[in-house]
């Protein structure tokens, strides 16, 4: 179990996080977001055993970072947004010698290699070089060598960014499968892939853990009195003071197209009861499009609609 | 102990394995066969000592060259291309990483210099050279050879990519080597402290006429412990903040 508790850090007088506290169980899959400059870095190169935190304190199945940070970091598997790796090494001796280092039992070691290279699908490609690989495998070699010596806790910074979308499928269910032996915490921009991959999130805003809870708590907590969405329109005849007398519209901007209008609206009602109200006065719609997923407009409203 | 040897070998291994490595291998060989072709045998008759004494002059600098040239990727290439973080995130000591990086390059470098032994032998076989002549030698060279690692390290480790690491380490040096002129200008006790501090001219030169000097062994000895012990430092102090 990993326990945060009111964790600081300072670059001279300037906090990048502060007095964050979490605690994350066993096995459990966590997404980390927050805009750049947020503080997710610095939060994930603290667990990682890379940063020492400034104030607070941070504990890995009971181990704390400050009283011995060895024992902490052998707990943990880091795999920064670039993979870090040995290029002119095959996967297999990249794995052995990460392993040996991080000194996992040495009799243990072939074994544990060959049941990495199975959970990241890399089973067919532990002899071949590091530098041979495409983009896709290099991210599987990063996670392989993040797990190779069983750690509890698995930090992933942006681990699919740079893939094509097949690549990321592949790779999330990858990260899906590590929890099967250990606890994942992933920073990710893709809200799409948190959403798909986590099962709880944690979302920072400037250095401050402001909420944290499964998709289905955090939009209880959404500002759900206005949304944001887009509707095409036939042009008509006054078309634009019609749709000024209609209520529940806060706001509007009109993009014209050849025979279509397309409405962008901030609104306060439903979007059915708007529809409705639209319809009953005679609008001819062709279409109406939510403007952001439901996570992206948690996340906005969490952290007070910065882009 | 075993994190040191691990890091040693996957060094030494690396230069074995890469075009860079090898390269530094082929073009110092090179030299040294060139430079003892050209000046230590030279045309005239000469004592044979004096031949292996003007080997060892000319080795000492190659393998100044060489140190400087296999240290300057050992911390700052792993900066560079983020792979750093596979040692820092290790449970390992900060020293472990740095001697085990420094015990790689070394061994590699001494691997170079013993394979020049050819020449000395080229020498005994046409000639007449002690024994001991040769073993003080090498010995010098392994001694300066340490200390240039030692700096080379120090170097790596503060810089931010490979280039600056080789302008780093070798300012550092020249700035030893240049002891001897220093300490004619100053005025004292600096005049005493710049001579002692004379890379090559006070500890270095009795070894290429076989003496085996205690007090260079101690100066060499020293210098290697004093760069690696700040470069754990640096890495301590990059760790912690």
């Amino acid at each position: 179990m990993i326990e945060v508790r009111n964790l600081s850090r300072y670059y001279g007088d300037f906090a990048a996080i502060s007095n964050i506290s979490f605690s994350i169980q066993q096995h459990e899959v966590i997404g980390f977001l927050g805009l750049n400059g947020a503080g997710k870095s610095t939060t994930l190169k603290i667990l990682a055993g890379l940063l020492s935190p400034s104030d607070g304190e941070v504990f890995i199945d009971g181990i704390n970072w400050i009283d011995n940070p060895n024992a902490f970091r052998s707990n943990i598997g880091f795999l920064p947004e670039e993979p870090p790796l040995y290029k002119e090494m095959t996967v297999r001796e990249f794995l052995r010698y990460l392993a040996k280092l991080r000194k996992y039992p040495h009799k243990d070691i072939e074994q544990r290699i060959e049941t990495v290279l199975i959970l990241c699908q890399l089973a067919d490609r532990g002899d071949q070089i590091v530098e041979e690989l495409s983009l896709g495998y290099r991210k599987r070699v990063g996670i392989a060598q993040a797990i190779v010596h069983k750690p509890s806790l698995v930090v992933l910074d942006e681990p699919t960014s740079g893939l094509d979308p097949q690549q990321m499928v592949e790779l999330r269910q990858v990260i899906r499968g590590l929890s099967t032996e250990a606890t994942v915490l992933l920073s990710s921009h893709n809200l799409t892939e948190v959403a798909e991959t986590c099962d709880r999130l944690l979302i920072l805003h400037e250095g401050k853990l402001i909420a944290e809870g499964d998709r289905d708590s955090l939009s209880k907590r959404m500002d759900t009195s206005k949304q944001r969405i887009d509707i095409l329109l036939s042009k008509k005849e006054g078309i634009k003071d019609d749709i000024h007398a209609l209520t529940g519209i806060e706001h509007i901007s009109f993009e014209e197209q050849d025979e279509h209008l397309l409405l962008h609206l901030t609104i306060t009602c439903t979007t059915p009861e708007l529809v409705s109200q639209m319809v009953q006065s005679g609008f001819e719609i062709h279409q109406v499009m939510p403007t952001q997923s439901e996570l992206e407009q948690i996340f906005l409203s969490l952290t007070g609609g910065k882009q | 102990m075993n994190t040191i040897f691990l890091i040693a070998r996957k060094e030494a291994r690396s230069y074995l394995n890469t075009s860079w490595g090898i390269s530094i291998f082929a073009i110092i060989l090179l030299l040294d066969g060139l430079l003892f072709n050209a000046f230590a045998l030279g045309s005239s008759p000469r004592y044979s000592a004096d031949v292996l004494e003007d080997f060892f002059y000319f080795s000492s600098g190659t393998t100044m060259i060489a140190g400087i040239l296999l240290t300057m990727r050992l911390i700052a290439e792993e900066r560079q291309q983020g792979t750093d973080a596979l040692l820092l995130t290790a449970p390992i000591q900060e020293s472990h990483i740095v001697i085990g990086k420094f015990l790689g390059a070394l061994s590699f470098l001494l691997l170079i210099t013993f394979t020049t032994l050819y020449m000395p032998l080229l020498i005994q076989i046409n000639g007449k050279v002690s024994w001991g002549q040769i073993f003080a030698g090498y010995l010098g060279l392994a001694c300066l050879g340490s200390a240039t690692v030692a700096i080379g390290t120090f170097g790596s480790t503060i810089a931010k990519n490979q280039l600056s690491a080789a302008i780093t380490s070798a300012g550092i040096l020249v700035l030893f080597l240049l002891g001897w002129l220093l300490g004619k200008v100053t005025a004292p006790p600096f005049d005493t402290i710049f001579s002692y501090l004379a890379f090559f001219d006070k500890h270095f030169q009795p070894f290429m006429s076989g003496k085996i000097n205690s007090e260079a062994i101690v100066f060499y000895c020293s210098l290697t412990f004093t760069f690696l012990l700040l470069s754990v430092r640096v890495i301590q102090t990059r760790r912690q903040h």
